[in-house]
């Protein structure tokens, strides 16, 4: 699991929190960064990917027992 | 300011039939005593039981004696599964089941590999349709009891490719189990099932009836203690004025299914087409074409599915959702999980024999607005 450039914990935070904090932040930041959401809830797993599709990012991985995280290009 | 009700959940329970209340009070005045007993009270609650069991095989397109009333769908579910597992035994002890199964059929998948069995879920596409390669892959390999599959996603209203499931399974010598609870009393049964359940009260009946229909030459084995009632298949005295009322009503519904369709499919394909268009960041779900006439399902982006159905209910609108926060797992739906499907702001609408189009069209034209305030509250607006 390679290091992202930026890591938003959202651990705790109940659907759809996550995928709003990652819209929150994904503005900030440079054009091909990696981002790197924890988030515990499960909608998260579904959500987060969903998410990428319908705003153009990339979805790159998965790792479901680390955080859970979830690493997105943006 | 209270708005009139516009009751928009009918795949979870319709309203019932003008019909089934009627047959219902008949039957509670004529069909009181036990229909096994040998006096003239019970030989009238038999005749009545008899005519039911003959009316509802007859709109099915099956034999009577191939058709058992059960306490519930769900329980007509379970008994699907758990007895074409138990009837099929010396074949193996796998079950083969697709992703987007009722979870009365999950859980009772989850109960026979508790007990040592096996199962293999099969995936859906985006759209919600079975992988049928996948599931040929599935059925053919060894040791295979059963196959379940969900005649149309009671979830995304997808209508999976059952003759071709069907074909696949037989080709593999496994009996398919179909659960038709969003087909019967709406749409043509498919071909090609073993074992066919389906809920009164998803086409205007009572609650409290299901329907565990098994073809002739089937092998299946009640998972139950041994009891003589309907044909040793679900055990109990059937609640005898709900099974009437949910055969008369099943008639009804059957009779006038083809023009219902006609009526609600433009309709749901006007709900498709609006919300995509007026709801921004909105994802519609489902096979647009090969899909339920009643129903549609979509989510919102940003938006707590909760609290959309407590804005949709305070102006008088009922309707589901597949999203966590509103399940009492915390879970997100595993239809829309298996299909890769945003699962927040999610919300199902279902029609019936009552909805109107302006019901439709008052859903339409205050839904963008509620989203609107439901984004503008939590901040997320402009992302």
């Amino acid at each position: 699991m390679s290091e992202p450039d930026e890591t938003l914990d959202c651990r705790g935070q109940r659907c759809p929190l996550p995928v709003i904090n990652l819209a929150r932040r994904v503005p900030g930041l440079p054009a091909g960064a990696v981002v790197r959401v924890l988030a515990d809830d499960p909608a998260a797993a579904v959500d987060i990917p969903a998410w990428c599709r319908m705003r153009g990012h990339e979805f790159l991985a998965a790792h479901p027992d680390a955080g859970p995280a979830y690493d997105v290009r943006v | 300011m209270s708005a009139s009700p516009v009751y928009l959940d009918a795949a979870s329970a319709a309203p019932p039939h003008p019909v089934a209340r009627q047959a219902m009070l008949a039957a509670l005045d004529d069909g009181w005593a036990d229909p096994a007993r040998l006096y003239a009270p019970a030989r009238r609650a038999r005749q009545l039981l008899d005519a039911a069991r003959e009316a509802a095989a007859q709109t099915l397109g099956v034999r009577a004696d191939e058709l058992s009333f059960t306490p519930s769908g769900t329980a007509a579910a379970h008994a699907a599964v758990l007895g074409g597992l138990v009837g099929r035994r010396r074949a193996g002890t796998t079950l083969v089941h697709s992703a987007i199964e009722h979870s009365a059929v999950l859980h009772a998948a989850q109960r026979h590999t508790a007990a040592g069995g096996d199962a293999v879920s099969v995936p859906v596409d985006r759209l919600g349709r079975l992988d049928l390669d996948a599931w040929a892959a599935a059925v053919a390999a060894p040791g295979v009891a059963l196959a379940a599959l969900i005649g149309a996603s009671h979830e995304v209203g997808t209508v999976q490719p059952v003759p071709a499931a069907a074909e696949l399974s037989a080709e593999a010598g496994v009996p398919l189990y179909v659960d038709a609870a969003q087909l019967v009393g709406r749409a043509p049964l498919p071909a090609g099932w073993s074992v066919l359940t389906a809920s009164a009260h998803k086409w205007g009946g009572p609650p409290g009836v299901g329907l565990l229909v098994v073809r002739k030459g089937t092998r299946w084995e009640s998972p139950y203690p041994a009891d003589e009632r309907e044909s040793g298949r679900t055990p109990g005295v059937v609640n005898l004025p709900a099974v009437v009322a949910a055969a008369a009503s099943l008639r009804a519904a059957a009779a006038d299914a083809a023009a219902e369709a006609a009526r609600l499919a433009p309709l749901v394909d006007r709900i498709r087409a609006r919300v995509a268009a007026e709801v921004p960041d909105v994802e519609v779900v489902g096979d647009p074409v090969d899909r339920l006439p009643h129903l549609v399902t979509f989510s919102c982006l940003y938006v707590d599915g909760e609290a959309l159905l407590h804005a949709l209910d305070r102006r008088g609108f009922a309707v589901s959702s597949g999203s966590s926060c509103t399940s009492s797992t915390l879970r997100p739906s595993h239809v829309l999980e298996a299909m890769g499907v945003l699962s927040h702001g999610n919300v199902r609408v279902s029609l019936h024999r009552e909805t109107t189009e302006a019901d439709v069209e008052r859903f339409l034209a205050e839904l963008p607005g509620i989203v609107a305030a439901l984004r503008a509250e939590a901040g997320v607006t402009d992302l």
